[in-house]
């Protein structure tokens, strides 16, 4: 199996005015490390508003022009440089946008799908192309000519994963594809998602919901406080007995079927000089205050703990 | 005290209705579930039952006494997105005490620094904004609480964190609370009993 995507140590960060002109570093997402593979579903894991969406963005190259990135992502083997991302973003690398907000208003809703033609024949073969995809998710030919504020949030989305497909990409990128949806509609989402790993795909799934995530994905990447903090197999997730960082296992704790557990804690907003996690560690050591681990692999599973592991012993 | 909607009919516009003859009762000493589908109109009930919507056929009382508007109205409701419900150029410090200026075990009790008073609303976390919008609703005045989807958009451990301060306030001040989800398992946890939309929803 080949990797379709690697990112090494993606670091992201914004320029912010605060007072008059003094200018404020804000650290987002710090050196990030993660790989897809075809047939693999990876998801990662992390609360709203904490900056997964950038991963996102900057793999497709759409960040705002205040932003920084550091670090490497490779597509292929290839480094993604940001000519490289226009040239593939749309065909090879897809996106399922977040909310329905991103489907353009004005615009019929097929035309979006379409998208940008250069004559007549092109936007006929990829209309062909489009009520194709347009009916393998149950969308007849009168949703065509509906502009988005006549779709119901299970259609819209349906309509955000047509038009990504539409392009016939190897990664699909999805963010956030189900909250607020019910049950059924997740359900299908579900299924579409794993669809697309059936047929060779690489799917990277954005979420903050464990049981999406559990239901989908091959392998899980917890993302704490702009870190993550360990990726491990779906299996493991049942038992929390084989998760190693102690804030993976208080999250699954937390579920309601798995007792609703009570814990303490709140992820820290600003930049902290050691472990993210050291504030509300039940096991931290003293070296976790000012020292941040590094990711590591033990035993075929990525964590970032100074309980673990021999590499990380010393700074 | 019994907070009670009476064969509440609402649509927005002819074509369509959305709630007929719905009739719920929610006792303070309660929490309630209601689960249903998307877009079959919950949040709707929702508005009504919090004095959002006043057009609507029925009515809703507390105690069988109409509730007065004029005042402080006494069922706060709290929505899925807190960003949504607070003004952008306010700090955190004006956000809340607009409703009123909670005592300090009740701040620690819902996890709020200090040191987060001072930002804007865009500088916090959604699940940090929730716990700000729950402690604003919580005032003393506040009978009902309806929480339409609150835990929705956080992750797991946040949910326990909210859910659990609510509830140990609410079981103390004797206030009852409609929980609004589409996660039976969450609504099996916390409530008394649960509602399924469509069964109350005489369409």
């Amino acid at each position: 199996m080949e990797k379709l995507l690697e990112v090494n140590n993606l670091s992201i960060s914004f320029t912010q005015y605060v007072q008059g002109l003094n200018r404020h570093d804000l650290k987002v997402i710090s050196d990030l490390t993660i790989d897809v593979m075809e047939n693999e579903i990876v998801a990662i894991l992390g609360s709203s508003g904490s900056g997964k969406s950038l991963l996102a963005h900057s793999i497709l190259g759409i960040l705002p022009y205040n932003s920084h990135v550091s670090g490497e992502i490779k597509y292929k083997g290839n480094i993604l440089t940001q000519e490289l991302k226009e040239k593939l973003r749309g065909k090879e690398i897809c996106l399922i946008p977040q909310s329905v907000n991103f489907l353009d208003p004005l615009m019929k809703v097929s035309e979006q799908a379409i998208g940008e033609c250069k004559d007549e024949n092109e936007h006929n073969e990829k209309k062909l192309r489009q009520r194709e995809v347009f009916d393998k998710y149950g969308l007849d030919e009168s949703v065509d000519d509906l502009y988005p504020f006549e779709l119901s949030g299970g259609m819209a989305r349906k309509v955000l994963l047509s038009t990504a497909l539409i392009g016939n990409p190897n990664l699909l990128i999805a963010d956030e594809p189900t909250p607020g949806l019910d049950r059924k509609s997740v359900e299908e989402t579900i299924e579409d998602i794993k669809n697309l790993k059936e047929n060779g795909k690489g799917v990277l799934l954005i979420t903050h919901e464990i049981d999406v995530a559990l239901k989908t994905a091959d392998r899980i990447a917890i993302f704490y406080s702009g870190y993550v903090i360990e990726i491990n197999k779906v299996e493991n997730f049942s038992d929390t007995d084989k998760l190693l960082h102690p804030y993976t296992k208080v999250l699954i704790n937390a579920l309601p079927r798995n007792g609703f557990n009570f814990s303490e804690g709140v992820q820290p907003l600003d930049d902290v000089s050691g472990c993210p996690y050291y504030e509300n560690c039940p096991v931290r050591l003293d070296k976790c205050e000012n020292n941040i681990p590094q990711l590591i692999e033990h035993n075929g599973v990525m964590i970032r703990c100074f309980n673990i592991g021999g590499v990380n012993d010393e700074p | 005290m019994n907070l009670k909607a009476n064969n509440i009919s609402f649509s927005y516009n002819k074509k369509r209705e959305i709630l007929k003859d719905v009739s719920l009762s929610l006792n303070s000493n309660q929490i309630i579930g209601l689960i249903g589908d998307s877009g079959s109109g919950k949040s709707t009930l929702c508005k009504i039952l919090a004095g959002y919507i006043t057009n609507y056929d029925g009515d809703v009382t507390i105690d069988g006494k109409k509730i007065p508007d004029k005042d402080f109205y006494p069922v706060q409701l709290i929505f899925q997105h807190p960003e949504k419900t607070m003004n952008p150029k306010w700090k955190m410090e004006k956000v809340l005490t607009e409703s009123w200026n909670p005592p300090q075990n009740l701040k620690d009790m819902f996890g709020l620094k200090d040191n987060w008073l001072t930002r804007w609303p865009n500088e916090l976390s959604g699940g940090e904004l929730q716990r700000f919008s729950i402690l604003r609703a919580l005032n003393p005045k506040t009978k009902f609480i309806i929480a339409d989807e609150i835990s929705t958009m956080l992750d797991a451990l946040t949910q326990v964190q909210i859910w659990e301060a609510l509830i140990n306030y609410s079981k103390a001040n004797n206030i009852g609370i409609l929980a609004v989800s589409h996660d039976i398992e969450l609504l099996e946890v916390l409530c008394d009993d649960i509602l399924h939309f469509e069964d109350i929803n005489n369409l």
